[in-house]
């Protein structure tokens, strides 16, 4: 910008929380329940509690109960308790009922709108005595004279895309804090570069992810089976792509239905998104699915990676907490738990510490990494397939994760072959017919809105890599990979131009993952930006 | 001077409305609920005229149940000096909305009454008229620009042969379009600071005004959905396809 901004407005805080996902919102809330003295916010870029939120979601209540032992006289909005599981196996047409894995049975646990559910616990924090401030983006790090973190600075509002502030220019102020807790999700850009800076992963594997896509389905009456939990693997997947789909019965004749695979998928051609669409026509989910009608729809990414590719979680003045660190259970195939149970270690360290010095020795100390000791392997062992993976998986399962040996985890990008050197393999995809016709219809069940005068929020660090070695090596896969179709090849008269239509950007994060050249940084858009999930 | 603004509690411009099965309604449940977009303008005006020094005080009112404090909540850190919530557990039609308007524009002496032009869940843009006739104060409707001058305000209207301009003498109601201003951004310590701004709650038989409803809704029924297309291959079989369906 060319012009001088004044000084900015500072807000002191003890605590504040980047991000209101169940890790933060248990932090925050726990916090205040352990010293009623701390002042703690909590910042959040949806527009509303919720609004940026998307999972299953099958939940394991134990941390609930801790943090609100009276919380079923008066549960979230969406929950329902699981009746029982079903684990499929998909061939085209066919399907295989397999065994559930202990990891999976979910016997005692409900399924909830994790939005909805953030929304509740929300209320009950601000009841507590946290400030929440939906709709204002944590855009970068205050740091201390000391170089260590001192709080947030929240974006600018009212910037052009030119840079240039327009009429509505409003400064963002800065949030000073004895203590800043990230718990932005899976691959926070504020995260992402505090890693780097303090160089956390320096004793970790590389993170990995997965992206999942999700749809919220209003049924024809009397389909849908309220407490259902219904997981499949294989079709529409080759065995070389780690993933799978869950079906969730709520009640109201509503059904939650979504894909989950790896971003260590090797094919450059492969787009996620059309392997969620072709999976909701095999058979035994078509029936369910059609003369329905969609209600919301949206992607996020999720970490994967695991014990093995967990940060250093604390440096001088911030903690990370939740996916932000990566702590969700692949096998369980659940996440929320771990990021409550962890976001409240971090609310009883900060609370009888004063700092995050010791946060990191802390959780490993804890359930929630023994959690995720147990299972390390689980993961890794797909790298070779679905079949090998199988077996890893059973024999890690059985000797309870207690071989003395942990597979190691590669950076998802790296995992792309050149186009040249990969021939995809008959997939068996169908015709579709069912909605939504492609991502843009998609995007619309999102309702996903940013102002289009404002800077583009993907930013391209080379330019000149997505016509030239990205193109003609694996051609252009970001054009595949993101699932709202926000970046588009164009032709000009003088050759190919990369277009990013920003306006659509899910905040799922899967660009700045599985870009082969890691020239995509994802930075936040204007506050309350994004999209607008209903109940996701 | 005191400026009243109406806001209302909307389903969010950038959701996608959902009628409920049983046709009773529109879904609300789960849905981004926000000040109604022209409501906003009005008050983003108000405001720029307390702050050019030709009014005294601005205040926000809503019609609802306590979820409408969240908007007036918002119109408090948006620059409001204080709110007034119009308790009422079901939706107003525009008759009684206008009632209960009146009623609290005679008791705050009100010099001027902003209101958006329609609200975008029901789109009858009648409130404001039917308070002016009722309040037996001029009018000036569609506002694309507001002036105040020596008890008068000079307002452009958008009509449909371009732009008219008319002078009112206040005390009068104005209900603005989406090209009078850009309503502004909240900042964060504002927030904080609308907390502790006042919001009086008033039953609306306080105010003297019962619920009327002249108007019953006998159902709601989505618009229906497009059928699926066809691609042809040539204008001919474009002609013959537009020809079987009896188009031309």
């Amino acid at each position: 910008m060319n012009y001088t901004a004044p000084e900015r407005e500072i807000m002191e805080y003890d605590v504040v929380v980047v991000g209101a996902g169940p890790a933060g919102l248990a932090c925050a809330l726990r916090l205040k329940q352990k010293r009623e003295d701390l002042m703690v916010a909590v910042i959040e870029k949806g527009a509303e509690i919720g609004a940026h939120i998307l999972s299953g979601a099958v939940i394991e209540p134990g941390p609930l109960n801790d943090l609100l032992p009276d919380w079923r006289d008066n549960p979230p909005p969406v929950c329902v308790d699981v009746t029982g599981d079903e684990l499929w196996y998909l061939k085209k047409a066919g399907r295989t009922r397999l065994p559930t894995p202990p990891q999976q049975n979910n016997h005692g646990n409900v399924i909830v709108s994790l939005g909805a559910l953030c929304q509740w616990l929300a209320t009950h924090a601000e009841n507590a005595g946290v400030d929440i401030f939906p709709g204002f983006a944590a855009a970068d790090v205050r740091y201390r004279e000391d170089g260590g973190v001192g709080g947030v600075i929240i974006g600018d509002m009212g910037v052009g895309i030119d840079g240039e502030p327009k009429d509505t220019y409003v400064q963002g102020i800065e949030i000073h804090a004895q203590v800043t807790v990230l718990a932005e999700g899976c691959r926070g850009h504020l995260s992402k570069r505090l890693i780097q800076k303090f160089k956390l992963d320096a004793d970790s594997d590389p993170q990995t992810y997965g992206i999942g896509m999700k749809e919220l389905w209003q049924l024809p009456e009397g389909r849908v089976q309220p407490g259902k939990v219904q997981h499949t693997m294989g079709w529409p997947l080759d065995k070389d792509i780690y993933g799978g789909s869950f079906i969730y019965h709520l009640d109201n004749d509503r059904l939650a239905i979504g894909f989950v695979c790896g971003l260590d998928y090797a094919d450059p051609d492969f787009v996620p998104f059309e392997a969620f669409q072709q999976l909701k026509h095999h058979p035994m989910i078509r029936e369910l699915l059609e003369g329905g009608e969609i209600v919301s729809s949206g992607a996020r990414a999720i970490t994967e990676g695991g014990y093995q590719s967990l940060p250093r979680v604390e440096m001088p003045g911030a903690v990370l907490i939740g996916d932000a660190a990566g702590t969700l259970n692949v096998p369980k195939i659940k996440g929320t738990h771990q990021a409550m149970k962890c976001g409240m270690v971090a609310a009883d360290h900060i609370a009888e510490a004063d700092a995050a010095d010791g946060f990191d020795q802390c959780l490993r100390d804890s359930e929630v990494v023994a959690e995720l000791h147990k299972v390390r392997n689980i993961r890794p062992g797909f790298q070779k397939g679905m079949w090998k993976g199988l077996v890893t998986a059973a024999i890690e399962t059985l000797t309870g994760g207690r071989l003395k040996r942990t597979l190691t985890n590669h950076a998802d990008h790296s995992a792309l072959r050149r186009a040249s050197e990969f021939e995809a393999p008959d997939r068996g995809w169908v015709e579709r017919d069912l909605p939504p016709r492609d991502r843009l219809a998609s995007v619309y069940f999102a309702a996903t809105e940013h102002d289009e005068d404002q800077p583009i929020h993907l930013q391209i660090t080379e330019p000149e890599v997505c016509t030239t070695r990205c193109g003609i090596e694996y051609g252009h896969p970001c054009t595949r990979f993101c699932p709202a179709n926000v970046y588009e090849m164009v032709e000009e008269t003088d050759g190919l131009r990369l277009q990013i239509n920003a306006s659509n950007c899910v905040h799922c994060k899967t660009c700045d993952i599985k870009d082969p050249y890691q020239v995509i940084n994802w930075v936040t858009p204007e506050g309350a930006s994004g999209p607008n999930y209903q109940n996701m | 001077m005191k400026i009243l603004v109406g806001i209302k509690r909307v389903v969010d411009y950038n959701v996608r409305i959902r009628v409920k099965s049983d046709g009773s309604g529109i879904e609300t449940d789960g849905v981004k609920m926000s000040i109604n977009p022209f409501d906003e303008i009005a008050l983003e005006e108000a405001l720029r005229t307390k702050e050019a020094g030709k009014a005294d005080e601005v205040i926000v009112f809503s019609a609802g149940d306590d979820a409408c404090q969240q908007q007036l909540r918002t119109g408090l850190a948006m620059g409001a000096d204080r709110a007034v919530q119009i308790q009422c557990d079901q939706p107003l039609q525009p008759l009684t909305a206008a009632r209960a308007m009146l009623a609290l524009a005679q008791r705050e002496e009100a010099g001027l009454v902003i209101l958006g032009k329609q609200a975008i869940d029901d789109d009858n843009n009648q409130t404001p008229q039917m308070l002016a006739a009722l309040w037996g104060r001029p009018q000036a409707t569609f506002a694309s620009s507001v002036d105040l001058q020596d008890g008068k305000a000079r307002v452009v209207r958008e009509v449909d042969a371009g732009l008219e301009t008319i002078e009112v003498n206040l005390p009068a109601v104005i209900s603005v379009d989406l090209r009078l201003n850009e309503p502004r951004f909240v900042k964060l310590p504002e927030i904080m600071k609308a907390k502790r701004k006042p919001l009086e709650v008033i039953g609306l038989e306080e105010l003297g005004v019962s619920v009327e409803n002249n108007l019953a809704v006998s159902d709601y029924t989505p618009p229906p959905t497009r059928s699926k297309g066809i691609v042809v291959d040539d204008t001919g079989q474009l002609v013959s396809e537009l020809k079987n369906r009896g188009l031309i």
